[in-house]
């Protein structure tokens, strides 16, 4: 597999992996991978724990011995270097920062390392980017677990490194110091342009961050592509569901060619569904299987006396409320679809029909460009959490 | 010979203050029934010893006509002048013997923490076995070892070290036992385990990741050891070394069995003071004298090497 993402003008150096691959005993951790991580570019490696996104990062980073494959930094193979002479820095996850030495020290370490002499203006330069100046002489235990962060991002990003790595970075931290580090490090990277490979679980914080998501799954790279190209059109069930949440419905094609406007035809229990031919990935035969999938905020609900009012031409399907959660900005529906299992709804709270409670038959309703299909040949619950209930949740293993 | 520390209070249960003020009598009391056992112990068995210790350092008199308290701090004086040049081979000793547990004990406890993997424990137990034999037959057991004409004298020999060492004033002709070489020797011996342990646990708990840390921030991986590993260990280095200086400075046993009267190192005066001579007086001054010297070598260790913060 080949993975490019669009390339980007910066200061930071690319990353090229060739067949890449790192095996434990019997176990594979990364698959052979080939990837390119354009120079300036902000890459984040998503997917759930033991996926091998962190092996591949600490591949990268020289911790780590590929078994098979060539690491590239700009041009330079530096497969053989050890992670000393390598341009590259790291962001450790619980930040590994020294303990014995103060937030000053902590940052200097790699230019003093380097035998640079003078220190003191560069430290404090960087330690007023991460708006730690007056925490200089402190020890990295009496600051927050924010503020730490910060330090470990100082004592990389000094070095004027070609690529950074962060694992994980803030894993450790509670929500709102999460969206608000995100946010920081998305900053910090515009404005000092070094290429950001990015490690993470949460696909949130990918998508937020990264202009290059690839999501890693079993120890290969399932999709490469812009968050919003991978949310929109997922490639597998498994991006489809780690990603946000998808409704997937097992569906018949009825008709694969021959209609003017390109879409397919499908059959979902009753229901004919609209599927547009270039938004599927897998390969439609007329009485072939596809799993046809939508977002649940794409998804419209109404009351089934109003079922007339709905537009011609939308994908409908009928079922009934079994649960409703109101959440503020949306209420989230889960609907009981006759034969087609449990689907999910996210209806904005602008104007709320007082008909639409648990019990309720309704009408789901959207456009057919909205929907997007699959490989019938894969598991539905890929990427859910019901398939990752037995997964080691120790990051540290992956 | 040796200072003990109370055991620290236990730790106050993890409640807010207002809960404890509020709690019954009895529960606040809790924590002192606790300490009662441990306060009585070291009041019987190290206070009293020692109030009466100090006592008999300051009394005069003899056997027959039986010792009274007369204030006679000339007894201190006396012992210093007479064995000045005990204590300092008691420090020499001890001091080179922890030197020589540390050299050779950081190496071993670098390795079981770091590259043992799985024989980490059997290491573990091969370090800690010769405690299962008596201190004195171990000992003993290095008179055998170094005895004239035994193995290790042939080989040194054979080698010339011998000339080397006699040439350096740690061996006497052909001889390693009754030489300073075999009691520093049987020293460094008997104590490497207590040098090994505490630095086996200050490196083991060091993050590995700050190894790496380091590895990416441009640091070799000697660099790596001097600014890194080494600095973390030393709260490991200074428990370890007073835990083998301090009573290898009042260690008499090793001088007795591996040492001639050329040897004797200050724990064999005390001993042939209190048990041949019977002049207790000048025993007990003895046995404050070197308390007092190596609480204040080791205040003077611990300030130095600025541990404070890292223990």
């Amino acid at each position: 597999m080949t993975h490019t993402a669009t390339p980007q003008s910066s200061s930071g150096g690319d990353v090229r992996l060739h067949g890449i691959s790192k095996t434990y005993g019997s176990f594979t951790a990364v698959h052979p991978l080939d990837l390119t991580v354009p120079a300036g570019s902000f890459f984040a490696l998503l997917g759930a724990s033991g996926c091998g996104k962190t092996t591949t990062l600490r591949m990268i980073a020289g911790l780590e011995d590929p078994t098979t494959g060539t690491v590239e930094l700009s041009g330079q193979d530096v497969t053989d270097l050890p992670p000393y002479k390598r341009q590259v820095n790291t962001v450790f996850q619980n930040y590994a920062l020294f303990p014995h030495l103060d937030i000053f020290e902590n940052v200097a370490f790699g230019l003093r390392r380097r035998g640079i002499k003078s220190v003191k203006k560069q430290v404090e330069e960087m330690l007023d980017l991460v708006q730690l100046g007056p925490m200089a002489r402190r020890k990295p235990q009496q600051l927050s677990g924010g503020q730490q962060q910060r330090v470990a991002v100082a004592r990389a990003l000094i070095n004027h490194p070609q690529v950074l790595l962060l694992d994980e970075p803030l894993g450790a931290l509670d929500l709102k110091l999460r969206r608000q580090m995100q946010l920081e490090l998305k900053r910090i990277q515009t404005e000092v342009g070094i290429t950001f490979v990015h490690v993470t679980h949460d696909q949130e914080e990918a998508m937020t961050m990264a202009d290059t998501v690839a999501v890693m799954n079993g120890g290969r790279v399932e999709q490469l592509g812009a968050p919003a190209d991978l949310y929109e059109n997922p490639g597998t069930t498994f991006v489809a569901n780690f990603l946000g949440t998808s409704n997937l419905i097992e569906a018949e094609v009825v008709e694969a060619r021959g209609r003017q406007d390109g879409d397919l035809l499908l059959k979902a229990g009753d229901a004919k569904l609209r599927l547009p031919a270039e938004r599927c990935s897998a390969a439609a035969r007329t009485g072939g299987k596809v799993l046809a999938g939508v977002r649940p905020e794409k998804v419209s609900l109404a009351h089934a006396d109003d079922a007339g009012s709905i537009a011609d031409g939308r994908n409908r399907l009928p079922g009934r409320i079994k649960d409703a959660s109101f959440i503020g900005v949306s209420t989230q529906y889960v609907i009981d679809a006759a034969g087609l299992g449990e689907l999910a709804v996210y209806e904005q709270n602008i104007e709320r029909d007082g008909r639409l409670v648990p019990g309720a038959e309704v009408v789901l309703h959207w456009s057919p460009g909205h929907t997007f299909g699959l490989d019938a040949d894969q598991s539905l619950l890929a990427g859910t959490v019901d398939a990752d209930a037995g997964a080691d949740l120790d990051e540290e293993a992956a | 010979m040796s200072t003990t520390e109370a055991p620290a209070p236990p730790a106050e249960p993890e409640a807010e203050p207002l809960d404890i003020r509020k709690a019954p009598t009895r529960k606040r009391l809790v924590p002192y029934w606790l300490l009662l056992p441990g306060i009585l112990w070291l009041l019987v068995f190290f206070a009293a010893p020692l109030v009466y210790q100090a006592s008999t350092s300051i009394q005069t008199g003899s056997l027959e006509d039986g010792f009274k308290v007369t204030w006679h701090f000339a007894t201190y004086l006396d012992a210093i002048a007479e064995y000045w040049p005990q204590f300092l081979r008691s420090v020499l000793y001890a001091g080179t013997a922890t030197a020589l547990c540390l050299l050779l004990g950081y190496p071993l406890a670098y390795l079981i923490a770091f590259k043992a993997g799985r024989w980490r424990n059997l290491v573990m137990i091969l370090v800690i076995a010769p405690f299962f034999t008596s201190f004195l037959i171990r000992t003993l057991a290095w008179k055998t070892i170094l005895a004239d004409g035994g193995p290790v004298v042939g080989v040194l020999n054979s080698l010339h070290v011998l000339d080397v060492t006699s040439w350096l004033g740690l061996t006497e002709g052909q001889r390693v036992l009754a030489t300073p070489l075999a009691v520093v020797c049987g020293l460094t011996y008997n104590f490497l385990p207590f040098m090994v342990l505490p630095l086996y646990t200050s490196l083991e708990r060091i993050d590995p990741r700050l190894h790496e840390a380091a590895g990416d921030l441009y640091a070799r991986p000697a660099t790596t050891f001097r600014r890194v590993t080494f600095p973390l260990s030393m709260p490991g280095v200074v428990a370890g070394t007073l835990l083998t200086f301090i009573p290898a400075a009042g260690d008499y046993i090793n001088a007795e069995l591996l040492g001639s009267t050329d040897q004797k190192m200050i724990g064999n005066v005390i001993q042939s003071q209190f048990l041949r001579v019977l002049d207790y007086p000048t025993a007990a001054a003895l046995s404050f004298i070197l308390m007092a010297a190596i609480l204040t070598m080791v205040t003077i260790y611990i300030r130095k090497s600025g541990t404070e913060d890292l223990v």
